[in-house]
């Protein structure tokens, strides 16, 4: 497990010739322009943003202002820091200062948030240039990206193809190269399963991590901001700036964050990889099934120990899943009262102020933030929340548990991100349905561990060829095992 | 309302008071397709109910971590006029909001 692979950084560079750590390289060695960068994303942006619908706003003279500021930076000698030349789009669930914070919802519309997030700040202070903010389904509650209040986003892929949720526009944002790197929000799966989908890397860090601040909230206990991006290296790099205490976020860890990388990737002789049984099964679709079959094939010839493991509790986590993070929304969202700012409905004259409340909320949430509202209130009202919320957090720790049983026989889990590629837009999935979607990167945000889906091949469906995921979690804190493994993992598929 | 129902169906009336909690405006049709959808989801999520929990913590939070608390200084405050920007309605330096006394308490 510590071998380190001392020709890795080589290969790493050959591999990801056009991913973010390569650009960055080429701004600051002056084979390129933050300002030049730029000004091609937008014109791709204008080009292919009308038929994704990936953006909900694109900020375009704040940009322009910051590349510029940075080259100027560059020109005097100076370093503006490890994300000089960068173009970062950010989910519009963001706070961000420019430009509005509408997380896609009309509750939201006219937004703009007097503060920044913490992780933007810090993008910023590295250098980073915002581009955009990107959709989400409304208040990130969806796996598919439909449930925005101005259009769904599609997949750059297939245009009829959903993008996955609820991070879509910025896995498609990615995917369609309209930015090197993009945040997302992850509360069951909402970084992990549009990366699938998309094909693009996406990292989930422990709870804890990165800092909340600035993030609007859905489920507390569950979200956690992360990076979308071209290959694992960028996705730790955004990671190492990211991490870290912040006083403005009483979960943050105070555990010093590590550079995941410096050692390179690991060594993968010897490493113990474990399969859930649950996350392999013949309900899977083939193609997910084949891709994730020719990857342990290759892993056991690269000398890696196969381990099988159960998780039992598996198809437990969308159920345990549907209570807490309801149950937390509902309490989250009792702000928008159309009070102090957001939507507020037309005063009836006579009316009294619950009916305000009322008709506000009712007009300003779409129809899946309501539903989420009502199941989060039932299961927490009286008669009730004995039987399913106190329930949901004791089968909580039955997952952490699990998770911490078989992370003693392995030193990474490894499965499909997804069951199956992309679905179609028109698929019309009923609720149930379109949750289980979640089935396998769920409980990764129940027991708080970091978690990645790397790219894992093409599989065919009805006729198009689509994306699926290879879904790595590892206990934690254990990022740099994780990230380590998921970057020699990507290094070995590219030599396939 | 019996909490060992292994088939929850929440009925109409439950929907609507889980409404009123809400402060989510539903007509008929509204707490019909929610009563549905209620149902379909929490017979899904009843699955939970065949384990065995009764020596086992909560765990509200994914670590067993404890509070930390920051020191009672006081910070810069957000400008009042970007407060007022924020708002829907607004009379000079105030929020507006409608008019509260006189409904009962409301």
């Amino acid at each position: 497990m510590k071998h380190v692979n001392n020709d890795s950084n080589q290969s790493t560079d050959r591999d990801h010739a056009d991913d973010l750590v390569a650009r960055v390289r080429s701004v600051r060695d002056g084979e390129a322009t933050t300002t030049d960068r730029l000004e091609r994303m937008l014109s791709r942006i204008d080009d292919v943003n009308p038929g994704l619908n990936a953006f909900r706003e694109v900020l375009r003279e704040d940009a322009r202002r910051h590349a510029d500021s940075i080259d100027t930076r560059l020109a005097a000698g100076e370093n503006p820091g490890p994300l000089a030349g960068a173009i970062v789009a950010v989910k519009d669930n963001l706070c961000t200062t420019e430009g509005r914070t509408t997380c896609s919802s009309k509750m939201l519309e006219h937004y703009r948030s007097p503060f920044e997030a913490t992780a933007i700040l810090r993008l910023r202070k590295a250098g980073a240039t915002i581009i955009g903010k990107t959709n989400l389904d409304e208040f990130a509650m969806g796996s598919s990206s439909e449930n925005c209040a101005w259009g769904p986003v599609r997949n750059p892929h297939g245009v009829d193809r959903v993008p996955g949720g609820s991070s879509g526009g910025s896995a498609a944002a990615v995917a369609a190269d309209c930015a090197d790197v993009a945040l997302g929000s992850d509360t069951g799966g909402s970084i992990r399963q549009p990366a699938a989908f998309c094909g693009c890397v996406g990292f989930k860090p422990t709870y804890g991590r990165i800092s909340r601040y600035g993030l609007v909230a859905f489920g507390s206990s569950l979200d956690q901001i992360g990076p979308i991006s071209r290959s694992v290296r960028d996705a730790s790099l955004l990671y190492e700036v990211m991490a870290g205490v912040d006083p403005h976020d009483a979960t943050t860890s105070e555990m010093p964050v590590e550079s995941p990388l410096s050692d390179g990737p690991l060594h993968l002789e010897g490493l113990r990889v474990g399969i859930p049984r649950e996350h392999v099964t013949d309900e899977n679709h083939p193609g997910v099934t084949d891709r994730f079959n020719e990857t342990l094939d290759a892993l056991r010839n690269a000398g890696v120990k196969i381990v099988d493991v159960d998780l039992p509790l598996t198809h437990h986590g969308i159920s345990t899943y549907y209570v807490i993070a309801p149950a937390e929304a509902s309490s989250n969202l009792s702000r928008y009262d159309g009070i102090r700012y957001g939507h507020r409905a037309e005063a009836i004259p006579g009316e009294g102020l619950e009916a305000l409340y009322a008709r506000t909320r009712s007009e300003g949430f779409g129809p899946e933030v309501r539903r989420r509202i009502l199941l989060g209130t039932y299961v927490l009202s009286a008669g009730y929340y004995d039987a399913y919320y106190t329930r949901a957090l004791k089968v909580r720790r039955l997952i952490k548990q699990e998770f911490d049983g078989v992370f003693a026989q392995c030193d990474v889990l490894l499965g499909p991100t997804t069951p199956a590629p992309a679905f179609r837009l028109d698929a019309d999935l009923d609720p149930v349905s379109m949750y289980l979607n979640d089935v396998y990167t769920v409980n990764a945000n129940i027991a708080g561990i970091p978690a990645i889906s790397i790219p894992g091949g093409i599989a065919e469906d009805d006729g198009d060829a689509l994306p699926v995921g290879l879904h790595l979690q590892a206990p934690a804190f254990a990022e740099p095992l994780l990230l380590r493994t998921a970057s020699a993992l990507e290094t070995m598929r590219s030599k396939a | 309302m019996n909490e060992s129902d292994s088939n929850p169906m929440p009925s109409i009336d439950d929907v609507a008071r889980v409404a009123t909690l809400s402060r989510l405006a539903l007509d008929e049709d509204g707490l019909e397709a929610a009563r549905r959808d209620l149902s379909a989801i929490l017979g899904h999520v009843a699955a939970i109910q065949s384990l065995d929990v009764d020596e086992v913590e909560p765990m509200p939070r994914p670590q067993d971590v404890v509070n930390r608390l920051a020191e009672d200084e006081p910070g810069p405050l957000l400008d009042r006029e970007v407060l007022l920007r924020m708002a829907p309605r607004t009379e000079g330096p105030f929020i507006a909001v409608p008019k509260v006394l006189g409904e009962g308490g409301a």
